[in-house]
């Protein structure tokens, strides 16, 4: 059996019933790995023998899978954004290439409480800033559905792995679609929860109220079981929901979608291409069969929310950013060097030109003769999208749209056409924006045989209502059985 | 053509809670470089601040103190610069929405009592210290005083004179000090103060430009600088030319400032609000309950040792300086009601001895009533004052009863008339021409034979009695 294919919910039945063990589970996927990932390029870091040491163990121990077992023995992958104390953590970029921190991310110490076992760091964006993975300092990261086509971004290494099966599930991060866009593009689920459901301790932080990390997995109820492992008040994180009762997501899994209303907002739709909005058609109208309420809607203020994005997410880049300079970060002798001279070089040098483009601009939008004009503004409108969608969600459970307007391109398609790339981030960010949980599953297939992913998004803490209507619809179709790929020829 | 100086400051006080303000790491000065510090104050990233509750506390006290309105509203924001001792590259302080705004401090000047307008209170985080080594051509950063909570309390420029400013900084020192928010020692920087000054013409007719001085490291430093600042200014204004708005710093070796960087285009500190740290609202009753741990301010303390004690200007500013002291003078004062008394004792012997031993009052071993029954044995004539003065060292190092003390050592004066006769006799017959001199009419002998019988009983005589003696027996001699 081909172990690795299976989802963590099929292979926790096998580990419990001992039909095989962890470290089986745990070659299959290094199997795997040896095999396909020189095609792929999805991992900055891989430690076999640190993996295969935690297989052994637990294998000796043998926890029994009961409630919060859940993820005992399973191997995954964390975004090279997220802090691990026994990996470097590079953010794919140049000045952090060497970089090790000493502490585990919340998200990471609570998976490797639950007995998850990290195999390793996967690759992105440099910085997290990007859509297609192509500005990582190491390597392309390609789409294992067809390696011209790139994985989506930033957590593209994230959505690749996951896909084309080099481990059961991995956590990216999502400012403004990195989640969900790399998943839609590679054919997986991925989410982005509420903000502030998941501790961001550790989460190298790109724009701070934006950012949240999220689960990618092969189906809809591993997204459910990895949420339940990852979320949780961390006192470490002062943005982090206090007093709140977390649910067992699972418990919402089987729910009946009957009366369920789902909203189509009209401005998601009217940039897709014809693939995709035939099948967010197709999705809706196969809702209505499930007994949902599906109506068109309208979200006005869809035009602002790109540019407001963009505004805030390059202001508070440019200040998360500033912290990078050689002094702290890396231990190259730069004796001769006065400090002005050591922080030019240093930057000039170490930031990908995506990077400095956003550093650049969002410094702009914060001097004081902007800031109100731009940053000030930005906020201003982002509070009335909150508010628009705060009204949308009241008169409907769900807000449905693609979550890309078309499937995974080409690559260096994107930096040719940098002015007209907004249209790309009009589904995601609005979630971002206003601290919405979104997530993305698979709707079908383009023509030419590339996954589409739609988008539900939902109510602040939300996340049960998504996975009763995604996993409803996912079980009732089989997108997201069908599988590879360029990685089987 | 006659100038006016317009002075606002800026002052930083370290708050003296015993964990940074956005992170657990220790506040204790003089540590090891580098051995209290963290993830958080360091700025590394994944890192996030937790803001100290105790220091929001703390600086919301110093409002109310300062008369401030008290915001409903508190958040943070990020002040961006470039500076080797700034890790994050940012320093978190408060701009748009301060602790506090619109307070004041009155002051005593020398032309009466003035109000000093306080414009805002804000909470910030300090940042490290380079410690330059330029024997070897190289520079150390220090990042254990990063993240420790700062207020910094800024002034309108309602100051004339550097006189005005020194009484400002010590008024406000000493409320720090009552409140118990801050040690507020210049010399290890948990007060520090920064110089905003102009020149006007008496007429009112030429407005000079605000000029910033840095590095005022002393009381001295600051008045210094004024003065030297309002005479190139002066000299400037005079030659018709105009200041360049912008900031000097002040080179204590050379007494002059210099210039550091120009202000023409304003510093662009790219102030955001910080998105890592949520807003707070600070609840009336918050405000209320931190107003209830509000201790008596100086102010009100002065003027009770003048006017109910009636100590002089002098003697009730030295009391008053030190917080422990001035406590310690009023306990005592429940069980001896002589204040003027008790004064000199305290802030003469006292202090004396504390700077000695090198200790603080709060660990000393008197007790209000040990000093009480000191000055009883004095006024009933048990002890002279200076055999008090050696008793009171003894109880200050041995914390042992003054009686005690008095029995032991056989200190008590003699009061006893024989014995106190066969003293006075025996120093007449040794000082046979000191007695002539006396008959001669030079009177001042006399003190000189006080002396001599003082020595005889180890100064234990009672100096009334023995006077008595000694002019009766000199007189009697002299018929």
């Amino acid at each position: 059996m081909e172990l690795y294919k299976l989802t963590v919910h099929e292979v926790r039945d096998l580990i419990d019933s001992k039909a095989i063990s962890s470290s089986d589970l745990l070659k299959s996927i290094l199997g795997r790995i040896n095999e396909v990932e020189n095609k792929l390029n999805s991992f900055i870091t891989i430690d076999t023998d640190s993996a295969l040491d935690q297989a052994k163990k637990l294998d000796e121990t043998r926890p029994q899978g009961k409630q919060g077992l859940d993820l005992v023995g399973i191997p995954y992958g964390v975004k090279d954004n997220i802090s691990t104390k026994d990996m470097p953590t590079s953010c794919a970029s140049k000045m952090l290439r060497n970089y090790r921190t000493n502490y585990d991310a919340t998200v990471v110490k609570k998976l490797r409480d639950k007995g998850a076992i990290l195999v390793g760091k996967l690759n992105l964006d440099s910085f997290a800033i990007g859509s297609s993975g192509e500005t990582s300092y190491f390597t392309n990261t390609k789409n294992p559905w067809r390696l011209n086509k790139v994985p989506g971004g930033s957590s593209g290494g994230s959505a690749a792995a996951v896909a084309a099966d080099l481990i059961m599930f991995s956590l990216g991060t999502d400012t403004g679609g990195s989640i969900r866009q790399p998943a839609a593009f590679c054919g997986i689920v991925g989410m982005k929860p509420t903000y502030g459901l998941v501790s961001r301790y550790g989460l190298f932080p790109l724009a701070s109220s934006l950012d949240q990390i999220g689960p990618l997995t092969k189906d809809v109820r591993d997204c459910a079981i990895v949420l339940n492992a990852i979320t949780g008040h961390d006192q470490k994180d002062s943005s982090s929901i206090d007093k709140y009762s977390y649910p067992d997501y699972r418990s919402f899994l089987f729910k009946d979608i009957k009366g369920l209303r789902i909203g189509i907002p009209q401005e998601l739709l009217k940039d897709a291409s014809l693939d995709v909005k035939n099948h967010i058609k197709k999705a809706a109208k196969h809702y209505v069969e499930l007994g949902a309420k599906v109506e068109e809607t309208s979200f006005k203020l869809s035009k602002y929310s790109v540019p407001v994005y963009f505004l805030i997410s390059s202001a508070e880049a440019a200040s998360n950013l500033a912290r990078f300079y050689d002094i702290n970060y890396k231990s190259e002798d730069h004796s001769p060097l006065s400090f002005d001279e050591i922080y030019i070089k240093s930057r000039t040098e170490g930031f990908a030109s995506s990077v400095k483009r956003r550093i650049m601009i969002g410094n702009l939008a914060l001097e004081a003769n902007n800031y109100e004009d731009y940053y000030l503004q930005a906020t201003k409108i982002r509070a009335m999208i909150r508010k628009e969608l705060e009204k949308l969600l009241k008169d409907f459970d769900l807000l449905l749209s693609p979550t890309t307007p078309s499937v995974a391109f080409n690559f260096s398609s994107m930096e040719k056409d940098l002015l007209n790339t907004y249209k790309w981030d009009a589904s995601t960010v609005p979630a971002n924006l206003a601290g919405l949980p979104a997530i993305s599953i698979p709707c079908g297939f383009s023509n030419d045989g590339l996954p589409i992913g739609m988008q539900l998004m939902g109510r602040p803490y939300g996340e049960g209502t998504l996975l009763m209507a995604a996993h409803a619809f996912e079980q009732s179709t089989d997108y997201h059985k069908k599988r590879l790929h360029a990685l089987e020829v | 053509m006659e100038f006016k100086k317009a002075i606002g400051l800026e002052v930083h006080i370290e708050l003296s809670t015993s964990r940074k303000l956005f992170c657990n790491c220790n506040t204790r000065f003089g540590a090891r470089p580098n051995s209290q510090s963290c993830n958080i104050c360091l700025g590394r990233p994944g890192a996030m601040p937790i803001l100290s509750r105790k220091a929001v506390d703390y600086a919301i006290l110093a409002g109310l103190a300062l008369n401030l309105h008290i915001s409903d509203y508190m958040s943070f924001d990020r002040k961006a610069y470039y500076y080797p001792d700034l890790p994050k590259a940012y320093q978190i302080t408060q701009y748009y929405q301060p602790i506090g705004v619109d307070g004041y401090i009155d002051i005593e000047t020398n032309k009466g009592p003035k109000r000093v307008r306080i414009k805002r209170l804000h909470l910030e985080e300090d940042a490290g210290k380079l410690i330059h080594q330029p024997e070897k051509q190289i520079t150390k950063v220090d990042y254990n005083r990063a993240g420790i909570p700062l207020i910094e309390v800024v002034t309108e420029p309602d100051l004339n004179t550097a006189e005005e400013c020194q009484t400002f900084l010590e008024q406000l020192r000493l409320i720090a000090l009552y409140l118990g928010i801050s040690d507020c020692k210049m010399e290890e920087g948990s007060l520090r103060c920064d110089v905003n000054i102009s020149l006007n013409s008496k007429d009112s007719k030429l407005h000079g430009t605000r000029v910033e001085i840095k590095n005022l490291n002393s009381f001295k430093a600051i008045q210094k600088a004024i003065e030297y600042e309002f005479e190139r200014q002066r000299e400037i204004l005079v030659k018709g030319s105009t200041i360049v708005a912008e900031t000097r710093r002040w080179n204590d070796k050379l007494k002059k400032t210099e210039s550091m960087k120009k202000r023409d285009r304003g510093d662009d500190y790219r102030y955001m609000p910080d998105p890592e740290l949520p807003t707070i609202r600070i609840g009336d009753k918050r405000i209320k309950h931190i107003s209830l741990k509000m201790p008596e301010l100086p102010a009100t303390i002065y003027k009770r040792f003048r006017q109910n004690y009636c100590l002089s200007e002098k003697d009730a500013r030295l009391l008053l300086s030190i917080p422990d002291l001035a406590r310690l003078f009023e306990a005592c004062l429940l069980e001896y009601n002589k204040p003027q008394v008790l004064c000199n004792w305290l802030t003469g012997d006292l202090l004396r001895l504390i700077k000695e031993s090198n200790t603080d009052i709060k660990s000393i071993k008197l007790s209000p009533m040990m000093i009480k029954d000191l000055l009883i044995m004095i006024d009933n004539g048990l002890i002279s004052t200076t055999i008090a003065r050696k008793v009171f060292i003894d109880m200050f190092y041995s914390g042992h009863k003054p009686q005690l003390i008095v029995e032991r050592k056989k200190l008590a004066q003699v009061t006893d008339q024989k014995t106190l006769e066969a003293v006075t006799d025996l120093v007449l017959k040794q000082n046979k021409s000191s007695v002539s001199d006396y008959k001669a009419g030079k009177k001042k002998v006399l003190s000189y034979l006080m002396g001599q019988a003082m020595e005889k009983t180890e100064g234990k005589a009672n100096p009334v009695i023995l006077k008595e003696i000694l002019t009766s027996r000199l007189d009697q001699s002299k018929s």
